[in-house]
């Protein structure tokens, strides 16, 4: 039942061969045997999964069933929830019990999926190795001593190691592709503004994005047929017409262009990732498609301007955080301002309060055009070299990592060390622009490598297309660590 | 450029969030590192290039000025670290 794709899950309960009841059951059972050990889930609350089951029966029997009615997804604990504890992996936020429902939420429960509990994650989406939450580390379910990456490690553990059919997943640099890519799973970041962000705690809000976490490339489409829909509370969510996004499935690859930037090919990527690479392509091709060199002449620079804006943004979206009407508020203080200091010093933990200086310095009297504004036009640079590449190409692609994962502490003391893990990542998030990671074998310590493939504005079905076409052809994201 | 401890305990400051000496220390290093990757940017000429601040370029929605959700005050103040008779309750400002 674990291994069972959303689709065939989906026939199952419109069936009444399984009832959602059966199957949330099957799946608490699961989190609760292997949690311990994993740390995938902050939180877990039976009582509303069961009961979310059980609407979810009802709705079938009643014939009102929609594709995910009735199936367990795990969300990421950045997604506010009525009624749950809602943290972003801070002590910040430990005893804050969301009295509302994120824009993402609402529309899983409308479609009658059950909530089997929240993920965690790297403290506020800010980290690339789940280690700086504060409900602590993530476990890799391929090898307890890597990480599962982050942010969303929690929601990749969950998945990798079947303790949930499908997760869902935020990403501002990498967030969601970075960890799908270290644990053996699919994951996509759909178009900036496509999947709301009411109710999704901001990081940075020109660059974060809601998505699915998967099995497969089949299940993403499902699940982005679900997340993804116009919210007016979101400023910059996007009104466009609804599509279907498992439309181009099946279509075949002859023909495909597929762009190869140098950049991305060239030092830093480490020997077993270049080989799975190189033997992805070679299917690529033998399913009709043609690789093509391209060149995104300011790829080394996304790293550096990320790191001016999306800090930039933090330090103002985490300024909401002082301890008066929610949150953590320190004991003991003097006066107004020192209870904000001591809040903040206490409810943040030290990556994020990293990022706040680096944010609040950048954007600082006599700073602002040396960083931010600088930041921004190479931003642009960034945004025209994609263009340029898409001339010759439909979808480029490249390496989602440098590397296998890395081991548990092995970056933790090092943050450029740990920031450089998202170089392919982060231009897709200053651009705007799709892009996922897909499961394409296994490397050094027998751990798992990730495709990054990105695609033009609003090509998520082609993606789709692209990474399905593949996965008939290959069984990588059929394997699963358990 | 070159950071110094002054600096990081200015921008804690304009931050609200309290560092001591040690920590004011590390961060300082740390800092400084990350402010050598973040300077690459620097040698590209962008005199002529438009700062890009969002990736879509629309314009601002506007919505009619109607009332579109009520607050439930109690269930907000459920969550609030410390309130009294529907108040936000914190330390006192005015002397």
């Amino acid at each position: 039942m674990f291994n069972t794709s959303l689709k065939q899950l989906s026939t199952q309960l419109a069936e009444k061969k399984i009832s959602s009841i059966e199957l949330t059951t099957e799946f608490l059972k699961r989190i609760k045997q292997s949690n311990p050990e994993y740390n995938a889930f902050v939180t877990v609350n039976e009582d509303i999964s069961l009961a979310q089951a059980k609407a979810a029966d009802q709705m079938i029997a009643a014939g009102n069933a929609q594709p995910l009615t009735g199936i367990p997804i795990a969300q990421k604990d950045i997604f506010c929830a009525k009624g749950w504890l809602t943290t972003c992996g801070s002590k910040m936020l430990a005893n804050f019990v969301s009295p509302y429902d994120a824009g993402v939420i609402e529309r899983f429960n409308q479609a009658g999926a059950v909530n089997i509990g929240k993920t965690n994650m790297d403290e506020f989406a800010m980290g690339s190795s789940n280690e700086t939450s504060y409900y602590g580390i993530v476990k890799n379910p391929w090898d307890t001593a890597a990480v599962p990456g982050g942010s969303s490690g929690g929601a990749a553990c969950a998945v990798a190691a079947r303790l949930a059919p499908a997760a869902t997943g935020t990403d501002t640099g990498g967030s969601i592709r970075q960890p799908a890519a270290l644990c053996g799973i699919s994951g996509i970041k759909p178009t900036y503004g496509l999947v709301s962000r009411y109710g999704m705690i901001a990081f940075a809000s020109s660059l974060d994005q809601g998505g699915p976490m998967a099995k497969s490339a089949e299940d993403l489409a499902l699940l982005l047929n679900v997340m993804v829909g116009f919210d007016p509370r979101d400023s910059t969510s996007l009104q466009r017409e609804a599509e279907d996004y498992a439309r181009d499935l099946e279509k075949p690859l002859a023909g495909l262009r597929i762009g190869l930037p140098k950049e991305y090919f060239a030092e830093g990527m480490s020997s077993d990732v270049a080989r799975a690479i190189e033997a992805a392509l070679n299917e690529y091709r033998k399913l009709g498609a043609q690789t093509v060199d391209v060149s995104l002449p300011n790829a080394s620079l996304s790293i550096p301007v990320y790191y001016v804006l999306a800090p930039a943004e933090a330090s103002s979206n985490l300024s909401r955080f002082d301890g008066v009407r929610y949150g953590h508020r320190a004991a003991s203080y003097t006066d107004l301002a020192d209870m904000y200091r001591k809040s903040r010093a206490q409810g943040f933990g030290a990556e994020v309060k990293r990022r706040i200086l680096i944010g609040t310095y950048v954007l600082s009297h006599g700073y602002y055009d040396a960083y931010y504004l600088k930041a921004q036009k190479l931003r642009r640079l960034i945004a025209q070299d994609f263009a340029q590449a898409y001339e010759q190409c439909d979808v480029i692609m490249g390496p989602t990592t440098p590397t296998v994962a890395f081991n548990l502490g092995e970056k933790s003391g090092d943050p450029i060390q740990m920031y450089l893990s998202d170089i392919y990542t982060s231009a897709a998030n200053l651009t705007g622009m799709p892009a996922m990671s897909i499961p394409i074998g296994f490397g050094d310590k027998n751990r798992p490598i990730g495709l990054h493939i990105i695609g033009n504005y609003f090509k998520e079905a082609q993606m789709l297309n692209v990474a399905h076409q593949y996965q008939q052809v290959t069984d990588w994201h059929l394997r699963s660590p358990v | 450029m070159t950071l110094t401890i002054s600096d990081v305990k200015r921008i804690a400051d304009l931050a609200y969030i309290e560092i001591d000496d040690r920590e004011a220390q590390e961060t300082l290093q740390q800092l400084t590192g990350i402010f050598t990757l973040i300077e690459s940017m620097q040698a590209v000429d962008t005199a002529s290039v438009e700062p890009m601040s969002h990736a879509q370029s629309v314009t601002q929605r506007l919505r009619d000025d109607a009332v579109t959700e009520t607050v439930d005050r109690a269930l907000y103040q459920s969550i609030a670290p410390q309130v009294e008779a529907g108040l936000y309750l914190v330390p006192q400002v005015i002397e």
